[in-house]
């Protein structure tokens, strides 16, 4: 097992520590300049790299990274491109998990089987398929289990104790889970993130897996207030948005870092957790 | 790192036809976020229960009846099938099933109702819908209307722009046309927006689709609510002949007219099932929405279906004339009858559409709706495959699935093109 996502949790148990998952849409708004991108989240600070691959219809997500999605295909962003960065990411760091974000199918067209070994063959360590929800994706799961890769489960407010039942019968290796903190699409400034993150601590001890806190965490002051129930927040929308509004190149790797410092400042700032170990 | 080959698993056997819920063969599921899960599970349960109960079936049929102008009348359309077989040997009937007479002029009435009918007894508050040329949307304004629901209609921007009438009666009905701007600015983008809005409000809106598309349990309502069509139409042509037809014909975007006639004969083994897509320009270049003919297995908008995409798995943009047809999928129970050979796929291209058109107005006294005039384009076509497996002149039943009002201005501004440059 490579277990990068494990030990990334582990360490960050044993340092009193939170997570910090930072997300970019591989490909906006080039390839060179996500591939700097993501160096600079490392650099400033993020645990784990959500590598977002571009879809054509991104139902998830809200107009910010809807528009990155176009922007990256139109630059000839995709499945291809994304795997590509991974590859250069991994050749940098070898204990860095990357977390392959998108939609099924890019990775169906490509064929699943094919689709997850080629993931894998790039430094991939889970897969995050938004439209696949948990139990599903039979087909990608048994290529993810064969290959040693980590498929992480949606929890979302709606979701129902039978799809947290389902967690616990088949996601001991899952690496994490991704608690969705707001019934809506990506960049929801109005996420209640008090009760979502009381919600992951439930999530937490029931699945007994490592939980992260998505969507609509835009600052400081929201990654704190996710943190609290959770072992670490993921940033999407914000960081995207950086890239959208920055006028140059170096501009858009300042105001990145700039952000992603600021909210691994905010989340050292918080303790971890006093729950049982994640398994 | 090499990776050893045998470490990548085989394709998963593909099941036997319908043994898993929500599948047609190996095309339909649930590909949505886990926020809408628990919508579809209430939604499911509700089609189960609701709408199976004598009490909803009778209600609905009762507006179907009053309201509706239901049964739709079977046509005989004998001045169009001597004009495509002056020598009387390919078409020996040819009978339109007239759901251009249904009230708002199209069969999305029978599915709006019933879906909006739903939303009411499921408590939701609001309804949305997405629609390409408006006739969904006009059906949704009207069930809302009706029924005292408010509604919100996504419709892509040049969709707007081309069928203007009916985004003027959609807003005469109280319902908000909201134009989407992104992508092709068409049905498939308006799909997307309306889902973006339906995880947004999951709990009190009911999103009232209108094609036979998207996740389970969608395929199966919008499909049971159309079945009324097919259902009329084989009792009427019963009727008329003392027999079955050879054919059915109905033109296929997303597909819901198609499966709604369809559905009635689909175990009529004598009965040939045809669907015609649009083929734009023509299905070898690239602008076209001739899913069936020309796409690959895919998932868009909810369920594994033929879809229109790249390599890369990006899905493209749809050409058609047609709104309503101008659409990347298709239902997943057309993917499946093409690949089990059930039903055949044929396509028609916009200028042999408005050709179509423009013969069946002046044979029939009929306007039909530019996706109808796609099936009408290959009705000749049809009928010389069929009457030439069979020996002998063929009967067709034909879905008329909506008038043409809304596209007069295509039609004329096509017609005066035409005269100009006769290439």
């Amino acid at each position: 097992m490579n277990g990068r996502i494990e030990r990334a949790f582990a360490r960050a148990r044993d340092a009193k520590r939170k997570l910090l998952v930072t997300y970019l849409c591989i490909g906006d708004p080039n390839e060179a300049e996500s591939l700097a991108l993501a160096k600079a989240c490392v650099d400033a600070g993020a645990d784990i790299l959500e590598l977002g691959s571009p879809f054509s219809d991104p139902t998830a997500d809200g107009p910010v990274i809807a528009r990155a999605s176009e922007r990256s295909i139109a630059a000839g962003g995709g499945l291809t491109m994304t795997l590509r960065v991974a590859t250069a990411l991994r050749a940098s760091y070898t204990e860095l998990p990357l977390v392959l974000f998108g939609y099924y199918n890019p990775l169906y067209v490509r064929g699943t089987g094919k689709a997850v070994l080629a993931a894998r063959e790039a430094g991939i360590d889970a897969l995050l398929v938004v439209d696949l929800p948990f139990g599903h994706g039979d087909e990608l799961m048994t290529a993810a289990r064969a290959n040693d890769l980590r498929v992480v489960p949606l929890v979302a407010p709606t979701s129902t104790d039978a799809h947290v039942a389902r967690l616990l019968q088949h996601g001991a290796d899952a690496g994490f889970v991704y608690y969705v903190s707001v019934a809506g699409v990506t960049g929801n400034a109005a996420a209640p993130l008090l009760e979502a993150a009381a919600r992951a601590t439930q999530v937490r001890a029931q699945t007994g897996l490592p939980v992260v806190i998505g969507f609509g965490i835009d600052g400081p002051e929201k990654a704190k207030l996710a943190a609290r129930g959770a072992d670490g927040v993921v940033v999407g929308t914000a960081i995207v948005r950086e890239i959208e509004n920055a006028t140059s190149p170096d501009a858009r790797i300042a105001n990145v870092k700039a952000l992603v410092s600021c909210l691994r400042t905010a989340l050292d700032g918080e303790s971890a957790p006093e729950a049982p170990h994640p398994r | 790192m090499p990776v050893d080959e045998k470490l990548v698993p085989a394709p998963m056997p593909v099941p036997e036809a319908d043994s898993r819920e929500g599948y047609y063969g190996a095309f339909g599921g649930r590909f949505v976020s886990e926020t809408l899960m628990f919508a579809l599970d209430e939604l499911t349960v509700a089609m189960k229960d609701v709408v199976a109960s004598a009490a909803f079936q009778a209600e609905w049929r009762e507006l179907l009846a009053s309201y509706v102008g239901r049964p739709t009348p079977l046509s005989s359309a004998d001045r169009l099938a001597r004009a495509l077989d002056a020598e009387h040997t390919k078409i020996a009937r040819l009978f339109l099933k007239r759901e251009d007479l249904c009230h708002t002029g199209a069969h999305k009435i029978n599915n709006a109702l019933g879906q909006v009918l739903l939303a009411k007894r499921m408590g939701k508050a609001r309804i949305i819908a997405e629609t390409g040329a408006g006739q969904h949307g006009v059906a949704t304004a009207t069930a809302a209307a009706l029924l005292g629901l408010p509604c919100d209609v996504f419709m892509g921007e040049s969709d707007v722009a081309r069928q203007a009438p009916n985004v003027a009666r959609m807003t005469m009905l109280g319902a908000r046309v909201i134009p989407v701007t992104s992508g092709s600015k068409t049905l498939k983008d308006a799909m997307n927006e309306a889902l973006r809005d339906w995880v947004t409000n999951v709990g009190t809106t009911y999103y009232c689709i209108g094609s036979a598309a998207g996740p389970h349990p969608y395929p199966e309502l919008v499909a049971s609510f159309q079945s009324v069509i097919g259902e009329e139409a084989r009792a009427q042509i019963l009727a008329a002949t003392g027999a079955l037809p050879d054919g059915v014909v109905a033109c296929v975007g997303g597909g819901s007219n198609a499966i709604g006639m369809f559905r009635a004969f689909m175990k009529d083994d004598s009965v040939a099932l045809f669907g015609v897509e649009a083929a734009g320009h023509g299905v070898h270049t690239d602008k076209h929405a001739a899913t069936l003919t020309a796409g690959r297995k895919g998932i868009l908008h909810g369920s594994l279906s033929y879809v229109l995409s790249n390599d890369e798995g990006q899905v493209q943009e749809a050409h058609s004339i047609s709104a309503g047809l101008d659409y990347p999928g298709v239902g997943p129970e057309h993917a499946h009858l093409k690949d089990s050979a059930r039903a055949r796929y044929l396509s028609a291209t916009d200028h042999e559409a408005i050709t179509a058109a423009t013969l069946v107005t002046r044979t029939e006294g009929i306007l039909p709706a530019l996706e109808t005039a796609h099936a009408f384009a290959r009705v000749r076509d049809i009928a010389a495959i069929l009457s030439a497996e069979r020996g002998r002149p063929v009967t067709l039943a034909f879905c008329l699935s909506g008038r043409g009002d809304k596209d007069l201005a295509t039609y004329l501004r096509e017609r005066e093109r035409a005269e100009k440059d006769p290439s």
